[in-house]
């Protein structure tokens, strides 16, 4: 592969409510068995990108324990790997990333000493399978300075928190508003970009020497018109999980046939770190029915339409329905959830009741769990 | 220089002959178990857990499974710069060139691998057995007793004594008998196959023995350190431990893991089991499917109705079907509308609609009773079976079959049906 990989998951967002007090968003678990950032690395080694960066600044905990080692990604390598940039305080800067594009300059010697001639830089919160390859055949193919990812999204689709492209008939992007008020088209930028090593290292640092910290502000919009910057639509299955609904969605997107048999059955697979947690275990009792169970869940109560992420106990006597009962929870008995999210590693006390009638609702539950 | 206290060699090469058709084209310790395991991951995680990573795995009857499922041993934290898991084939020499003939016969020709470490004690241990066991508290307990050699060792119900090694000791757990399979046990002590020897004992008596023909632990190694005086103690167990050793022994055990609290407990977080896992995403359950009192690998999808059951990983149950008190292996698809009662169904086997196994009269298997018995239906891996097919109990088939195998539509009870060319 002739590019490096630049994965962008520092990120937090006010729309992920509760849930982002625990991770960064690219350390969110999805459907089950996943977390977010494993689509953008899993598309990183399909694709042969030998050397990614990730660099990581909210909340990291969680994101720095799932990336302790990079052989589940086969980046265990000698000829590149993968490296974790967090912000550091060095005798000519003491700043957290201030955006984007100053986490990249703040790791320019990175870039500078890879001899790779492109770069990919991913951000870690979208659900995806991409082959970079065709994306790297299109940039070159356009003689692109900068390709944006793009995703046409369904009419109807709230889209004013992204990017929004507008593109001529030779696809070169001739507008792009970030999180306008009123959106002007519904194709949205993936956050994803291929660029030019020593293209990336003169924007970037031109820049900072500008005092200019962010990527897609500072440079995509900036130099819209001065370089060439091109689109590549995305027609497969993307999504985005920023918000607590487009959260919610994704994993209930898991239960459809088609979207799981694309996801988990279709070559290449996605990688996720390995638990070692022994199969699901259904007692007697158990009713789980249209329902995604993970490694380690013990089942005694009813299930239906929901994801359970790995570990869950749930109790006898419960119902739980249309619901995400995220890693490590532990249900007591006659406990009746519905349209919610609960929260990794609480405890739920027996005959308690959560549900939401409009919208869902993040359950976080601090409960001892006195029960092994 | 290099240094380990403890190194463990691994006994893998066995057949296991009374498991059937499942060891036809692996040996016994690939067999899988319990949905995602492999009965070789219960010693090598036992190994990791207890601290020792220096393990060499002795193979000889077909290794390709074993080989791959170990690989570099990533999964059970063996890929070590220094030790780590190692495969000993037996290999080809200037003069006297041998297979493995004996349990001690393939540690005798590996000499050499155990040598390179420098170790004060070596762990031997069979590839074929499930338990849980810190192999670290009873190489303290050989130490305490300043020991030569240590034995682990449960007790057994006495009828059943006949069938393995006896050990007699006094007061103090010291070996003062031992009994090959006696016809008449004065003890119920039986060796779990588990020694812990001090290097230079166990060097001493292999190089001693080496023209003995078939070189056996039990039946030569171990007399000949006791008639030379040395000490030999007993560690005793009385834990799970679970020899599976014939189908229904094995159908047993994989049962037993999906009571409410199972004796063998795989979820506890101190003890875990590692092994190869190729399949990571969870599993689904549809909407007129039900689960109850089974166990369910990753990956697989459930259409269908499952009970008392243990599943594998990427595993497809069709609507309709009922599956009972059975076991069905990784990467295996069963169709619409079938009826699987007390079945084992071992890897990539595709079973068409409206199959229905295990039903009919109880009769004996005419080729081998022995193996296929209390009703069980097994099924090889690799197997095609045509739609609508009824097959009887203490059946066994192999091979790609259609509907002209069966004009009958019919494998009766007792039958054997193996594909020829199936049993290489």
């Amino acid at each position: 592969m002739r590019a490096i990989g630049i994965i962008l998951a520092g990120g937090s967002s006010h729309r992920m409510k509760e849930l982002s007090k625990k991770r960064a968003i690219a350390a969110m678990p999805i459907a089950g068995s996943y977390r977010s950032i494993d689509f953008a690395l899993s598309s990183m080694t399909n694709s042969h990108v030998q050397k990614v960066a990730v660099f990581t600044q909210y909340n990291a905990g969680s994101l720095n324990e799932h990336l302790s080692s990079s052989k589940w990604w086969d980046f265990g390598r000698k000829q590149g790997g993968l490296f974790v940039f967090t912000p550091a305080v060095t005798s000519d800067n003491n700043y957290w990333y201030r955006g984007t594009a100053d986490a990249i300059y703040q790791n320019l010697s990175f870039l500078k000493n890879s001899h790779e001639p492109y770069v990919i830089i991913a951000s870690g919160d979208g659900v995806y399978k991409l082959d970079f390859n065709k994306v790297l055949e299109y940039h070159i193919q356009k003689k692109a300075d900068i390709t944006v990812v793009c995703k046409k999204m369904e009419p109807g689709e709230e889209v004013e928190r992204y990017g929004i492209v507008k593109m001529d008939s030779e696809d070169r992007i001739e507008e792009f508003e970030e999180k306008p008020v009123v959106a002007r088209s519904n194709v949205v930028s993936c956050g994803i970009y291929v660029i030019r090593r020593r293209q990336l290292i003169e924007l970037i640092e031109k820049s900072a020497e500008e005092d200019r910290h962010d990527f897609v502000r500072d440079i995509l919009i900036r130099y819209r018109s001065l370089k060439r910057i091109y689109g590549y639509h995305m027609t497969d299955y993307w999504r985005n999980i920023a918000t607590v609904n487009d959260y919610f969605r994704t994993n209930m997107d898991f239960l459809k046939p088609e979207i799981r048999d694309y996801f988990l059955h279709q070559y290449p697979d996605v990688y996720s770190r390995v638990d070692d947690l022994p199969p699901a275990k259904y007692n007697p009792g158990s009713n789980v029915s249209n329902s995604l169970v993970s490694a380690g869940c013990i089942i005694n109560g009813i299930v239906e339409d929901s994801v359970l992420f790995k570990k869950v106990f749930i109790g006898s006597n419960c119902y739980i329905r249309n619901s995400i009962i995220l890693n490590d929870v532990y249900i007591g008995d006659n406990v009746h959830i519905e349209n919610c999210i609960v929260e990794s590693r609480g405890t739920v006390r027996a005959n308690a009741r959560y549900g939401s009638e409009d919208g869902i609702r993040v359950v976080v539950e601090t409960n001892d769990r006195y029960i092994i | 220089m290099i240094k380990k206290e403890m190194i463990a060699m691994l006994l893998a090469g066995g057949q296991g002959s009374r498991l059937g058709v499942l060891t036809t084209r692996m040996a016994k310790p690939a067999v899988p178990f319990g949905g995602r395991y492999r009965i070789i991951d219960f010693p090598l995680s036992n190994c990791i857990n207890s601290g020792i990573d220096t393990v060499g795995v002795l193979t000889q009857y077909q290794p390709l499974r074993l080989n791959t499922h170990i690989g570099i041993g990533i999964p059970w934290d063996l890929d070590r710069n220094i030790g780590g898991v190692t495969i000993l084939p037996p290999f080809e020499r200037n003069i006297h060139s041998e297979w493995y003939t004996g349990t001690a016969n393939a540690i005798y020709q590996n000499i050499e691998y155990m040598e390179s470490y420098h170790p004060e004690y070596v762990l031997i241990l069979s590839g074929d057995h499930i338990y849980k066991m810190d192999y670290e508290v009873m190489l303290d307990f050989h130490r305490q007793n300043n020991a030569a050699v240590t034995i682990a060792a449960m007790p057994v119900p006495l009828e059943e004594a006949k069938r393995f090694g006896i050990v007699i000791t006094d007061e103090n757990r010291r070996i003062t008998e031992f009994e090959e399979k006696p016809e008449e046990p004065h003890g119920n002590l039986a060796s779990m196959g588990i020694y812990i020897f001090t290097w230079e004992v166990l060097k001493e008596a292999l190089i001693a023995n080496e023209n003995q023909p078939n070189l056996d632990f039990g039946k030569h190694v171990i007399p000949y350190c006791h008639d030379r005086g040395e000490r030999l103690y007993a560690y005793e167990y009385s834990s799970y431990w679970k020899d599976v050793g014939t189908l229904y022994s094995y159908w047993q055990a994989n049962m037993e893991l999906i009571d409410i609290v199972p004796e063998f407990n795989l979820y506890e977080e101190y003890w875990k089991i590692y092994t190869k896992c190729e399949t990571l995403p969870p599993q689904y359950l549809s909407k007129e499917s039900y689960a109850e009192s089974s166990i369910i690998g990753e990956g697989s999808e459930i259409y269908g109705k499952v009970y008392n059951s243990v599943i594998g990983c990427d595993v497809r149950i069709g609507a309709g079907t009922v599956v009972r008190d059975s076991i069905i292996m990784n990467s295996t698809e069963v169709g619409k509308s079938c009826e699987l009662n007390k079945v084992i169904v071992a890897e990539n086997v595709r079973i068409g609609d409206g199959v229905v196994m295990g039903a009919g009269e109880e009769k004996e298997n005419e080729t081998d009773p022995e193996i296929y018995n209390h009703g069980l239906v097994t099924v090889a891996e690799h197997s095609l079976i045509p739609d609508g097919l009824r097959v009887g109990k203490n059946t066994v088939l192999g091979g790609k079959f259609d509907a002209a195998d069966f004009p009958e539509g019919e494998l009766s009870s007792g039958r054997t049906f193996i594909k020829a060319g199936e049993r290489r």
